[in-house]
């Protein structure tokens, strides 16, 4: 198929494959990094909310890449044979714990402040007004920019290619590499990202759009 | 664990990381306004334009916004070169900067130009000026400044895709700390002084922005208040 053959087709799937782990290692790793991040960044401590803030501001100045680099090469001092799997994983769970604990944090104080002092009113603990009534709050506003953020997360992946992970985009590079057939490799594999990425973007729009009918 | 940092490399490497830290700012001085215009334009021709235009734009930005900007790179570098059109890897770098800013800032220009309040463009119409006399004096400086802590995140966020670059082989910091590492196999230490280079270009370039809205906004420098 335009002078590509199909192998080479599977060969670019095989990648995607590895950018849809990767991305759902990101995730993950940045939900269960970035969660305490947005608790720290609204807690009343004064050394938990500068500390957190310092981390966002630092990791949302340093590009994706050179974060990559660094973990690749920092982890390797210790002795450890770092797999670029490993090393990108860590670097993306970095990245995106910096960017939802700031949306995660802007959710959490977009719920109502009455919200807090009613259940003060009834003497609920801090604890139980947070789990009982902010967060279930906070989730439903938390759903579209979370979403909208994963194809941030899929997008950036192919940054992954400067530490020479087996991404989508290191694969296309290979192939372009050795058949150089740009327009049809690169085209090809825009179309798988763009396949993953639309729908998600979508979906971040329709889930928005919903929420404030549902507010109005 | 006991390492051994060694910070040598910035005495004996010290001319290629200037030129890398120049590399990076030439590239996103650059591409900053070409960006801007044509956001602003794409927003314009989505939000007025014929039916026509509106489609194309929109397929523009949804092509734009869903895939990687290093596919766009790879894309616009390896396949001008088989068209045969050799522009050279600066020059395509900031071609891809550009049309990438342009899509992501005419979404937040559209936005800014819906978030103008109606009587606004009324007021402008009593007055008897022209569709041209509204957009360039009532609609345009008012968006801009709506939106503008938007549109300074994405311009600092460009300056770090700039990092990129270095895969098309133009030599930009990252590209640098590479070629460094790879000299002096400090790869972690090179990293890390490369990384406090970034954070420096951010702040700088958040000042400058910041500046240049004390500049560009006459009404904020006058009454000092948020718009």
């Amino acid at each position: 198929m335009l002078g590509v053959s199909l192998d080479q087709y599977g060969f670019l799937v095989q990648g995607a494959f590895w950018t849809v782990v990767l991305s759902l290692m990101g995730f993950v790793g940045g939900t269960i990094v970035g969660l305490p991040v947005a608790l720290a960044r609204i807690s009343r401590g004064w050394f938990l909310c500068r500390a957190s803030s310092l981390y966002v501001q630092f990791v949302q100045g340093i590009p994706l890449p050179v974060i990559m680099f660094v973990v690749y090469f920092g982890v390797s001092i210790y002795g450890f044979d770092v797999n670029a799997l490993v090393a990108a994983a860590i670097a993306m769970t970095l990245y995106s714990s910096a960017y939802l604990g700031e949306i995660w944090k802007g959710c959490i104080q977009a719920v109502p402040k009455t919200q807090w002092e009613a259940g003060e009113c009834l003497a609920l603990t801090n604890l139980q007004r947070f789990i009982y009534i902010i967060l279930p709050q906070a989730l439903r506003i938390a759903v579209p920019p979370t979403v909208g953020f994963l194809v941030q997360i899929v997008k950036n992946t192919s940054y992954s290619v400067v530490i020479g992970f087996f991404d989508l985009t290191y694969s296309a590079k290979i192939l372009n590499n050795a058949t150089f057939k740009p327009f049809v490799i690169f085209t090809a594999a825009a179309l798988i990202y763009f396949a993953i990425c639309f729908p998600l973007s979508r979906y971040a729009r329709r889930f928005e759009l919903r929420l404030h009918r549902r507010n109005a | 664990m006991d390492y051994v940092f060694d910070f040598s490399f910035l005495e004996s490497f010290r001319s290629e990381i200037i030129n890398g830290v120049r590399l990076t700012v030439m590239l996103t001085v650059v591409s900053i306004l070409p960006g801007f215009a044509l956001g602003t334009a794409c927003a314009v021709g989505r939000l007025y334009g014929p039916r026509w235009l509106q489609t194309a734009i929109t397929i523009y930005i949804e092509a734009i916004r869903n895939t990687p900007l290093i596919i766009q790179v790879f894309w616009l570098f390896f396949g001008l070169t088989v068209l045969g059109a050799r522009i050279g890897p600066f020059n395509a770098a900031v071609i891809a900067l550009v049309i990438n800013t342009g899509a992501y800032s005419a979404e937040i220009m559209r936005a800014g130009f819906q978030a103008i309040p109606k009587g606004q463009l009324e007021a402008a119409n009593c007055l008897a000026m022209t569709r041209r006399q509204i957009f360039w004096n009532i609609q345009l400086p008012q968006a801009a400044e709506l939106v503008y802590p938007a549109l300074v995140s994405q311009f600092i966020l460009m300056m770090l895709a700039t990092s990129i670059m270095s895969q098309i082989s133009v030599e930009e910091l990252t590209g640098v700390g590479y070629q460094v590492q790879s000299i002096t196999f400090r790869g972690f230490d090179v990293y890390l002084v490369i990384a406090v280079l970034y954070l420096a270009l951010a702040t700088m370039l958040r000042l400058c922005l910041h500046g240049a809205a004390q500049l560009a906004f006459t009404r904020l420098r006058k009454l000092r208040t948020p718009l």
